[in-house]
């Protein structure tokens, strides 16, 4: 591995990286069961230099801004590259998120230069706001030969020859701005520095170590903190490689750990639950003999490795699930969002290792992880080294604010001073996440302050975003909660929003309003939609400038309703 | 060649069979997501089951923003 305190900056480790391991493989992308590319360091180098050298003769100057949006592929880090190669700023953008959503968001973060999928450009073509735009230079990648890419350059053919000059950065320069939230209330862009980077490396793989010959599978979107870390940088700097997968079809991630003998992999809980239930349906059909031996089996291995991870042991004792993972499975990781302890400890038993993490984009990556000495279900597991934690005005559970100093916490909020002051606060980051610590130093995570919920597909969603769905109701005015914010619960799963609707006078809640809410709600993607309302029966409180005054509302529905008053939709 | 409306009937049938629900609690015009109480990987789940009824190839970003069957039908109709 390379040594990340000789280097300042992310351009800077990984043009070492191309050098260092030009041999070993990089990238394997796969579509279902087809390789489409495979690429060495210095087959990636190649692809990457005449890429930067076009974007210098775009103007395109160190500080310049440059998103990214785009599912996992090798263009997705060949691209990120040659951005750093030119001193420029990456803002990575999440596929998912609609035209009109990534429009907004390329204009907040000034962005000159967009890479993106052709199915995603033609539907940012199609967005009314389309025209507004102030993009400078789009690539696109994967368009059909005779489409019409409104002024825009095939990623394939963007190349110019001779070597472009590497342009070097600070420490304390900006690498990346990364969105938490904020499309349609106020867009949280997360800015973080070179440093913030390769310290998030440096501790990471202190405690969870690549090397060449390791393959990491990619499956969480790059643009998210964890896979950009350990989907790209961690393993860069250590020379192992990364293997894509164009899609996310369980059948095919399945059949992914075995064909590529993956190590290393991070899953949402969403997948890691539905890789449990595939699992549990194969062990319910075994005959009735097998299955008493195989729980025999996971029986014994439990008890050679409660203490720790031995994995060769699990592999001699349960071969044939360690088939399914294809043999060389060292560590799953999970996090983003709550995970059931039945779930990792059903993994863990089986003689897979899996270690439950806690971070947020503004604090880098990860805060905290198990470090599987011994494994803990019931934790999200210790401080990262260089992570501080403390729990702030506790109660006499120890519950309370969970606080972070470290050098990976983000410099502050793009363009937005106020809640950078209210978010760090001499030095630390206010999470916003309620937990306590144990008598071995693990955190318990209990709950949120803020106004929030995440999915089981590790995304982050506020309120606020989801509002412009709804905005036109026939209502007199109406209000997005967490559930959990409005009725506090000292714990995390089962998070939903909540719809708070104030009524006109003599109104009532009529079969009509339920389905236009209904429909509202339908056009949301699956993980931002409302799961029930709560009718509330005065104005809502209000700031001068008749801003909802959102904490006030909510202790008041809490006082006066509880949890039970919530209509399921 | 299929007709739209066989397209749908076959959706219907084949997602009432792979979630093991009855059929007829199925209609067009459903959230799939709701009535069949799954989350998008399992959605991702049936669409490898209809493509391989239908022999056709679908993007997994084909089935984004779909919630509905009939929706899902227009999008393997026009493949077929």
């Amino acid at each position: 591995m390379l040594n990340l305190d000789q280097y300042s900056s992310l351009g800077a480790v990984l043009r070492e990286a191309l050098d260092r391991y030009a041999n070993e493989t990089c990238l394997i992308e796969s579509d279902r069961d087809r390789e489409r590319t495979r690429l060495t360091y210095s087959d990636f180098k190649d692809m990457a230099l005449p890429l930067a050298r076009a974007l210098e003769d775009t103007e395109f100057r160190a500080n310049d801004r440059a998103a990214i949006i785009m599912t996992n592929q090798s263009k997705w880090l060949i691209s990120a590259y040659a951005i750093f190669h030119c001193g420029g700023v990456l803002v990575p953008l999440d596929y998912k998120l609609s035209a009109d959503e990534h429009l907004q968001l390329l204009e907040h973060s000034q962005a000159t230069v967009l890479v993106v999928e052709f199915h995603l450009w033609r539907a940012i073509m199609q967005s009314p706001d389309f025209k507004d735009h102030k993009l400078h230079t789009v690539l696109v990648t994967e368009a059909p030969p005779s489409a019409d890419l409104g002024g825009a350059f095939r990623w394939e053919e963007f190349r110019r020859k001779g070597d472009p000059v590497f342009k070097p950065r600070l420490r304390a320069d900006v690498a990346c701005i990364v969105y938490s939230s904020g499309t349609g209330g106020r867009p949280k862009g997360c800015v973080l520095t070179h440093e913030n980077y390769l310290e998030q490396c440096k501790a990471l793989t202190a405690w969870y170590p690549f090397w060449p010959g390791v393959r990491y599978l990619s499956i969480l979107p790059t643009n998210h903190a964890i896979d950009f870390m350990v989907g790209f940088i961690g393993p860069f700097v250590c020379g192992a490689c990364v293997v894509h997968l164009r899609t996310l079809r369980p059948e095919y991630v399945r059949d992914a750990f075995v064909r590529y003998r993956i190590t290393y992999v991070s899953l949402v809980p969403m997948v890691l639950k539905n890789l449990e239930r595939g699992l549990k349906a194969k062990l319910q059909a075994l005959p009735g003999f097998q299955r008493t031996i195989f729980r025999q089996l996971v029986a014994v291995n439990k008890f050679f490795t409660g203490w720790k991870p031995d994995v060769r042991l699990s592999r001699m004792l349960l071969p044939q699930v360690h088939r399914a993972f294809g043999g060389q499975l060292r560590t799953m990781f999970t996090g983003g969002a709550f995970i059931e302890a039945s779930t990792l400890q059903f993994f863990y038993d089986l003689g897979v290792p899996i270690a439950n993490g806690y971070g947020l984009t503004e604090a880098g990556t990860v805060l905290t992880v198990n470090d599987l000495k011994p494994f803990r279900a019931d934790t999200v597991g210790k401080a990262l080294p260089g992570v501080e934690l403390r729990v702030l005005s506790p109660d006499e559970e120890g519950v309370g604010e969970i606080a972070a100093r470290s050098k990976t916490i983000m410099s502050r909020y793009l363009n937005d001073p106020e809640l950078t002051a209210q978010t760090i606060v001499d030095g630390w980051l206010l999470t916003g996440d309620l937990g306590r610590f144990d008598g071995d130093g693990h955190l318990q995570l209990l709950g949120r302050k803020k106004n929030m919920i995440v999915t089981e597909g590790g995304k982050n969603i506020y309120p606020e975003d989801i509002e412009n769905a709804f905005e036109g109701i026939n209502v007199k005015e109406f209000c997005i909660f967490a559930a959990n914010f409005i009725w506090p619960a000292k714990e995390l799963g089962e998070e939903m929003l909540v719809l708070a609707i104030r009524l006109e006078t003599g109104q009532e809640f009529s079969e009509a309003l339920k389905q236009e809410i209904d429909q509202r709600n339908r056009k949301l993607p699956d993980f931002k939609r409302v799961g029930g309302y709560v009718l509330w029966e005065r104005d809502f409180p209000r700031t001068a400038s008749m801003k909802i005054k959102r904490e006030m509302l909510a202790q008041e529905i809490s006082k006066a309703l509880s949890r039970a008053a919530m209509v399921q939709l | 060649m299929r007709t739209a409306d066989q397209t749908l009937d076959e959706i219907l049938a084949l997602a009432a069979q792979h979630f093991k629900v009855p059929r007829e609690k199925l209609t067009p015009d459903d959230d799939f997501f709701k009535t069949l109480k799954i989350d998008s990987l399992q959605a991702l789940d049936l669409l490898t089951r209809l493509e391989h009824h239908f022999h056709v190839e679908l993007p997994d970003y084909e089935l984004q923003g779909v919630t509905d069957f009939r929706t899902l039908a227009g999008r393997i109709q026009a493949r077929l």
